[in-house]
């Protein structure tokens, strides 16, 4: 982790969202903390209603209105940003800081629009620049994420669906912000498309050096860009670590078993399933929220587990005390 | 040229004469009319363009392909839903083409169809139980008690336990993985010889994925059911198939047993998908995957002789961008529609 120290730019730390509903309060994300260097990228990795969009919303302040509570302390490149006003916040943080390119980015651009001008538009309005200008930027965008050039011209409906992931990147980029949050970049693509965005986000780490938070469910994909591993369960992350050392010797138990449900191409093993269903985050249970599921649940599990360390990783798990 | 594909096909369907064929597909086409302003016929859209297969009894099959290369026309029209514009297909012995819509009502029952996704697949207004009933009164099951009985029966096999406490919940109430197994059970539930299965885990998590691939495996086994998995994950199909269609534009462009496709493809696009599959480790991220470049053809007007042809870094100039390559036989058992292959 000695990277990370050195040059840290986001510190994540208790960052908690809960939601108000008629039933009850839903605890999305339940005290996150991570730490992300520059020119790194994160994959957080988990189920479906594990929190992980909502972590996404969280950090980039996109909150809905039912929000019961949203706290902790989000650092980044020094500012503690959850303490500005959302005014500033709107200024100084979202798309100059970081950036979003949302679920589904693909099917939310403006279908009345050149794709040209809605890439230009943060720019224009968040680097002061004039449309020539933006637009210049743009072309530069659009080389970079590999749209020809003469694409600016064309609206969302006139492209592909590789093509208009690829917009939305370059979206995220106009501005060139130091992090870009992917919330599933390339869940509803081809297997060759999404191969091709994959190349396009590994060129744009080397080649602009921006960092990245891939939230997905897709591990196999997420492997192709990930310095790091962040596994979330039920609001919490449970498991962090390198990805040279996670993918190869998962620790948290949930981890290995997420690892062992993949099918493989490559290798003859079987895959395994995990029985059971994650807990409602409306109630969650109050020892380690893993251990209903758990093969390898002991007493311990009743209390809910410190984060452990373990060399450069941290497990969420009694049985690495 | 037209007769020596035919050559070529009839050549690869003489091998498996032996077995019971259940459903034989030959030269299929399935193309959609586009029009100009509502009238005026302004071309085809060649969804299905010479498909040629035959499927055992017993036997699974996967149809690999990206989206909009025609795998869902293709099954479409084997579940009798469109009308091949020419081409045969022959279920048991009967032609669909030949059949009145009496005949085709009842070849329906005869296969079951587990949609992509869950949610949209069942009506959310309908209980467990009407939503299984359902097939059963349009098939003519009258006595109310065989009906219960045989969704009790359907619901345990798919691992919906305890049934009581499912049959009268409502879709909403059911996460992915077990919606997913209400649409197996209804797909099963008039107990047919067939199933297509589009995409039947796509949309679910990674953890529930395997679970369900798994149960549809233990059903094909247990009724001995012949099965089409349409998926473009190559990595689940040698789980649930024994064999695989490699499908690019319209066209099969390799056929092969799982096994020896995923040792051994031919086909530069197959080469392509399967280099595009990754695997979870570490050193994916040090290195660039070998993509070819553009996108799949247009199907109104799809590119002259092959059509990978114009993506194909092994193309062979004069020969692949002009003749439609025939199917080749460069190993038992393993077709590939490449002139790479040419004796």
């Amino acid at each position: 982790m000695s990277v990370v120290k050195s040059d840290e730019l986001l510190k994540i730390e208790k960052l908690i969202l809960y939601f108000k509903t008629t039933k009850g309060v839903v605890q999305a994300v339940d005290g996150v903390d991570f730490e992300l260097g520059t020119n790194r990228a994160v994959v957080i990795l988990g189920e479906s209603g594990c929190g992980k969009t909502s972590l996404s919303k969280a950090l980039l302040r996109i909150l809905p209105r039912n929000v019961e509570e949203y706290s902790g302390k989000v650092t980044l490149q020094g500012t503690d940003v959850m303490t500005l006003t959302d005014e500033e916040y709107r200024q100084n943080v979202r798309w100059v800081g970081i950036s979003l390119v949302p679920q589904a980015a693909m099917n939310a651009l403006n279908p009345v629009i050149k794709v040209g001008e809605q890439v230009a538009e943060p720019a224009m309005l968040h680097l002061g620049l004039n449309k020539v200008e933006a637009l210049g930027l743009v072309h530069k965008m659009f080389q970079h994420v590999g749209v020809p050039a003469d694409f600016v011209e064309r609206y969302p409906f006139e492209l592909s669906g590789g093509m208009r992931q690829r917009v939305a990147i370059a979206m995220a980029l106009v501005t060139s912000p130091n992090l870009i949050v992917l919330d599933e970049p390339t869940s509803a693509l081809d297997l060759l498309t999404q191969a091709n965005i994959m190349n396009v986000l590994k060129r744009i780490k080397r080649e602009l050096g921006t960092s990245f938070i891939l939230i997905t469910h897709d591990i196999a994909t997420s492997s192709e860009l990930a310095d790091e591993v962040a596994i979330m369960y039920a609001g919490q992350i449970v498991e962090t670590g390198d990805a040279k050392d996670f993918f190869p010797a998962p620790l948290h138990p949930y981890s290995q078993m997420l690892m062992a449900s993949v099918p493989r191409l490559r290798s003859e093993s079987d895959p395994i399933f995990i029985t059971g269903q994650p807990p409602s985050l409306m109630n969650p249970p109050s020892g380690c929220r893993f251990a209903a599921r758990c093969p390898f649940r002991f007493e311990k599990c009743n209390q809910e587990p410190p984060v452990f360390q373990k060399g450069n990783r941290k497990v969420k798990c009694w049985l690495h005390q | 040229m037209m007769t020596e594909i035919q050559e070529a096909k009839k050549m690869s369907t003489k091998i498996k004469e032996k077995h019971e064929v259940l459903l034989s597909i030959r030269d299929l086409h399935v193309w959609y009319e586009l029009r100009r302003f509502g009238f005026g016929l302004a071309g085809h859209v060649k969804a299905v363009d010479g498909v040629s297969f035959e499927l055992e009894a017993g036997e699974t099959v996967a149809v690999v392909g990206e989206s909009g290369c025609g795998k869902s026309t293709l099954m479409k029209t084997i579940l009798g839903i469109n009308i091949p514009t020419a081409g045969e297909l022959i279920f048991e012995g009967k032609n669909l083409a030949k059949l009145t819509s009496n005949e085709l009502q009842k070849y329906r029952f005869e296969i079951g169809y587990v949609q992509q996704d869950p949610y949209a697949a069942l009506p959310p207004f309908m209980s467990i139980q009407q939503i299984l009933e359902e097939p059963l009164l349009i098939s003519g099951v009258k006595d109310k008690d065989e009906r219960l009985e045989r969704i009790h029966k359907i619901m345990s096999e798919v691992k919906l336990h305890p049934v009581d406490d499912f049959i009268h919940k409502f879709p909403h109430m059911l996460s992915g993985g077990q919606q997913q197994r209400v649409v197996i059970a209804r797909a099963m539930i008039l107990e047919p010889n067939l199933i297509v299965a589009d995409e039947p885990v796509s949309m679910l998590d990674a953890s529930v994925r395997v679970e369900i691939l798994k149960l549809l495996r233990a059903l094909q086994e247990k009724h001995k059911l012949t099965v089409i998995y349409i998926t473009h994950d190559l990595s689940t199909v040698k789980y649930f198939s024994a064999r695989i269609f490699v499908m690019y534009a319209g066209n099969l462009v390799e056929k092969s047993e799982t096994r020896r496709l995923l040792e051994n493809p031919l086909h530069p696009y197959t080469m392509a998908l399967l280099a595009a599959t990754s695997d979870p480790d570490a050193a994916n991220a040090e290195t660039f995957k070998d993509i070819p470049p553009g996108e799949p053809p247009s199907l109104v007007n799809p590119p002259k002789g092959c059509r990978f042809h114009p993506r194909c870094a092994k193309m062979i100039q004069g020969v692949c961008d002009e003749k439609e390559p025939i199917e080749f036989e460069p190993e038992p058992n393993h077709f590939v529609a490449c002139w790479l292959y040419q004796p």
